[in-house]
């Protein structure tokens, strides 16, 4: 066993794979709670008003009724908006609160819970509740709100804003005889993981284990203590496993809020599992309205660049997501003006969403980049390659590292890009049209404080943990590797435990920064183990190693011997036998490097090659195939790191092709809350996806590792709808371009 | 309560080769009831609502939404859930092709797209990418492991195939 390959950068099958694929892996909802009652909340019909007068006597009176609860007779709960702002992922404004009054800000609101003895039960009486309101005309879409659009006066924070102009790109737009202005629209979408939003709260005697399907054990913790008043100490969640969330389980959700309060109430263990109607009441991809104006000179050489959204958010927050400022940074240009707006709708909050901001705003810029290619009459590639950015012009600062020529390069010969012929409606096959396009995708490397723990334990095995999550990421099996290198271990002899406020501390698992985060924290916890078993193997009676240093011994073969004479060595087995509980643990804190992030921008890159067939009489669009060529630092796991990139493309195709969610205007309710009419793409709808990753080597971390989470979506709507206008000679800027579009 | 049991009904099913016989509501699907009577969570609720086919179970060998069943309906009929198919340690071929394939992220929807995809090779209508792909449209997966999970299909359904072949030879 001495001769351990490294595993990092290897197509390492998921440790947590054989539990998954057996149905073992146990999601929120799924754990047992002796005297466990079941949960339901009673949705708003209407969006906008007040609530008059609940009647609740017939649901009292159904089978099993345990409790039902509303604003009017809820537990107290803190008046002012600061103990809700605990969720570590809030935004500007006053976050929302299940019951708290009669206000009604958007169709579907919870405006009563009920408690029963089973989940039939408890769906049934919410059904019988009702509720008198006194109702007011919702306006939901953006469109109508153009006028009243506003610039956010408190910043989200941890978004950039837009950065202020760079010379005048009003002036030289007007001054431009090569030139494009044009709106570009992406309706609304929902997350719509396949997991339901769930919270499973086991009381036991005061002490709260809660199950809640998060991206982040420590926020739905901190979250509850701080609006419940609650001893930390006697507060866990653990959610090992995760359906899937894109940015949806972010911030605290009512199922968390009025789960806990009926725990709390009834001094009992509730399940409240939200419906997939009810998931169409929280977070989503805001509806935005993008004007792209862009000039050129007749070498192809930007000179304007000017891109401004109005973005949809809810009467009580300003909820913001960096979508214009891509196009400071993409493309090398003097003269680039930025602007982000709000218009306040009757819904319920935005949030993340796989590449928040990116993804509108690069599916707007890179539309207009092949809108212009047409105009200058350059193949789209060229025009990118024209304008290539050596510095980061948003921020002055050249890139820690950015490989997107090789992944143009590379991407555009796997996909033959040169056998394109320029024209659109030029490229035939049978009945249909064929298109190719192209675009660019972007997303800044981040990274965030992690703490990790690595420990040998009783049975000589290694026990890696941090309280990220992993939400299908391949968190638990990049942490694995990164421990069994650390230690020239099997991986077989290796645990990763992530999701458990027991775990050294975490932030939320988002924006693409767990695998550096985290799998760094880590490297740094087996340094410090490392460190650790040394100074107790000097200390041992006669040790062989009494002058040894962590820099002149190895570990493998479950000893730490000399380097130089590897027969001069102790075991583990000895060093545990020593140690109290039969344990030995370290543990680590890992920090992004300030000085280093001062100097230096960060950024993956990607080039997105489409080709799309469509048949003209039916308008029916098909994706034939796409390449997505990475750049995104160190890989850790080809298998995992490959499936985050089908996954983004996947959920580009729905971007560009269906998905689109929509309001009864009139009545401001979602009339498509469910999966046979908001259509995410199913097995048919994808066919060929050819991922690759182009070497890079960054510094902005040990580990080398930038992220993948959201770098896959980025930029795969643009090039299909690039694509579609080649094969078709139509170009759609309302997404999706679904069929009447084409027709 | 009273009401509730009053209404109930006696229902023997196998499941995963046992025979069970439970008390059930007429209202009860057999989802719900194999997630929270007999704690076989390895069928997952996704919609509830037989449009993401997540619940997907195997009933006397048939692939069938599980949420769209009334347990009562079922009285019985064997039911095979993904529990049934294999534990982590004696994987069914279908859910050692997932692993290796790496068809799942989440893996949410793997259960069900696992028990479909044994359902539909049984069915015996699949045989190119294209009828696959179409015949696996009921389950939908929002980490879009698609292209995977076809690998894994067609992986099985070689293997399946490869002795018919040798045979015909």
């Amino acid at each position: 066993m001495s001769n351990v390959h490294p595993y990092v950068g290897r197509a390492q099958p998921r440790v947590d794979g054989p539990l998954k694929v057996s149905g073992l892996a146990r999601y929120s909802a799924e754990f047992a709670a002796d005297d466990l009652v079941y949960a339901a909340a009673v949705p708003s019909t209407i969006a906008k008003g007040r609530i008059v007068r609940i009647d609740a006597s017939a649901a009292q009176s159904a089978p099993g009724v345990v409790e039902i609860l509303t604003h009017e007779n809820r537990p107290n709960m803190p008046a002012e908006d600061e103990p809700y702002k605990a969720d570590m992922v809030a935004v500007p404004g006053g976050p929302f609160r299940p019951l708290r009054d009669d206000r009604i800000w958007f169709s579907g609101q919870p405006a009563a819970l009920v408690i029963a003895d089973t989940h039939e039960n408890a769906r049934h009486a919410a059904t019988l509740v009702k509720v008198e309101y006194e109702a007011l005309t919702p306006e939901v879409d953006v469109s109508n709100a153009r006028d009243r659009a506003y610039d956010p006066p408190e910043k989200r924070n941890g978004i950039p804003p837009p950065p202020p102009p760079r010379g005048d790109a009003e002036a030289t737009f007007k001054g431009s005889v090569i030139r494009l202005e044009e709106e570009y629209r992406v309706s609304a979408e929902h997350h719509n993981p396949m997991e339901l939003q769930a919270t499973t709260v086991e009381w036991d005697d005061g002490r709260l284990v809660i199950h809640n399907k998060t991206q982040g054990v420590n926020n739905p913790k901190n979250y509850v203590c701080s609006v419940f008043g609650l001893d930390p100490e006697a507060v866990q969640v653990s959610t090992p496993f995760v359906g899937g969330a894109f940015g949806m389980a972010l911030r605290p959700h009512y199922d968390l809020t009025l789960a806990v309060m009926a725990a709390l109430k009834l001094k009992r263990s509730v399940r409240l599992v939200l419906t997939r109607g009810q998931m169409y009441t929280m977070g989503w991809r805001p509806d935005t309205l993008q004007t792209v104006a862009l000039s050129a000179g007749e070498d192809g050489r930007l000179t304007s660049v000017r891109h401004e959204v109005i973005q949809a958010t809810s009467q009580f927050e300003d909820y913001q997501e960096p979508t214009v400022n891509w196009s400071g940074l993409v493309y090398d240009c003097p003269n680039v003006t930025l602007g982000h707006k709000l218009a306040k709708v009757d819904t319920s909050t935005p949030s993340d969403m796989r590449a928040p901001g990116a993804t509108l705003g690069m599916f707007a810029l890179e539309t207009a980049m092949d809108e212009l290619s047409y105009k200058l009459k350059l193949d789209p590639l060229e025009l990118r390659l024209k304008n290539y950015a050596e510095a980061d012009q948003n921020d002055g600062k050249p890139f820690s590292s950015k490989e997107l020529k090789a992944a143009y390069e590379t991407g555009a010969e796997r996909f033959r890009w040169s056998k394109r012929s320029p024209e659109p409606r030029s490229m035939k096959e049978g009945r249909e049209l064929v298109g190719y396009g192209m675009a660019t995708g972007c997303w800044e490397a981040m990274m965030q404080p992690h703490g990790a723990s690595a420990a040998l334990t009783a049975d000589g095995r290694l026990e890696v943990a941090c309280g990220t999550a992993d939400i299908g990421t391949g968190t638990y099996t990049i942490l694995t590797q990164i421990g069994a290198d650390a230690f020239s271990m099997p991986i077989e002899e290796v645990t990763a435990l992530v999701g458990d406020t027991r775990l050294p501390m975490a932030p939320v698992e988002g924006g693409s920064w767990a695998a550096a985060s985290a799998g760094n924290a880590v490297r740094l916890a087996c340094a410090a183990l490392k460190e650790e078993l040394v100074k107790r193997a000097r200390g041992l009676d006669d040790s062989p190693l009494a002058n040894a240093s962590v820099d002149h011994v190895v570990f493998r073969d479950g000893r730490i011997a000399l380097a130089s004479d590897e027969n001069v060595a102790v075991s583990y087995a000895k060093l545990l036998g020593a140690a109290e509980g039969g344990r030995i643990e370290a543990m680590a804190k890992f920090a992004p490097d300030k000085e280093f992030a001062e100097k230096f921008s960060s950024y993956t890159h990607s080039a997105v090659f489409a080709e799309v067939r469509v048949d003209e009489e039916l308008g029916v669009v098909r994706v034939e195939r796409i390449v997505s060529a990475i750049a995104a630092g160190k890989i850790l796991n080809l298998a995992t790191a490959r499936s985050q990139i089908l996954g983004g493309v996947v959920m580009g195709i729905g971007m560009a092709l269906h998905e689109e969610t929509k309001w009864d205007k009139r009545l401001g309710r979602i009339v498509n809350a469910n999966l046979g009419e908001y259509h995410v793409p199913a097995h048919a709808d994808v066919k060929n996806i050819d991922v690759i990753f182009v070497d890079e080597e960054d510094d902005a971390n040990p580990l080398g590792v930038k992220g993948l989470g959201e770098i896959g979506i980025v930029g795969a709507a643009a090039a299909i709808g690039n694509a579609v206008f080649h094969a078709t000679g139509r170009r759609v800027r309302h997404l999706p371009i679904t069929i009447d579009k084409l027709l | 309560m009273a009401q509730a049991q009053a209404a109930a009904t006696s229902v023997t099913l196998t499941v995963n080769g046992e025979p069970k016989t439970l008390d059930v509501a007429p209202w009860e699907t057999l989802l719900d009831l194999l997630r929270e009577r007999l704690r076989l969570t390895g069928a997952k609720k996704g919609c509830d609502q037989g449009q993401c086919g997540a619940c997907t179970v195997l009933v006397d060998g048939r692939r069938v939404n599980s949420c769209l069943q009334l347990a009562v309906m079922r009285d019985g009929c064997e039911i095979t859930t993904i529990e049934g198919l294999g534990g982590p340690d004696e994987l069914h071929p279908m859910q050692a092709a997932f692993v290796k394939h790496d068809a799942f992220q989440c893996g949410y929807c793997t259960p069900g797209q696992i028990c479909s995809a044994v359902g539909m090779i049984r069915e015996g209508h699949a045989e190119t990418s294209d009828e696959i792909r179409e015949l696996m449209s009921g389950n939908l997966c929002r980490c879009g492991a698609y292209t995977n999970i076809l690998d894994a299909v067609e992986e099985v359904l070689a293997e399946r195939n490869a002795p018919k072949l040798e045979a015909a030879e």
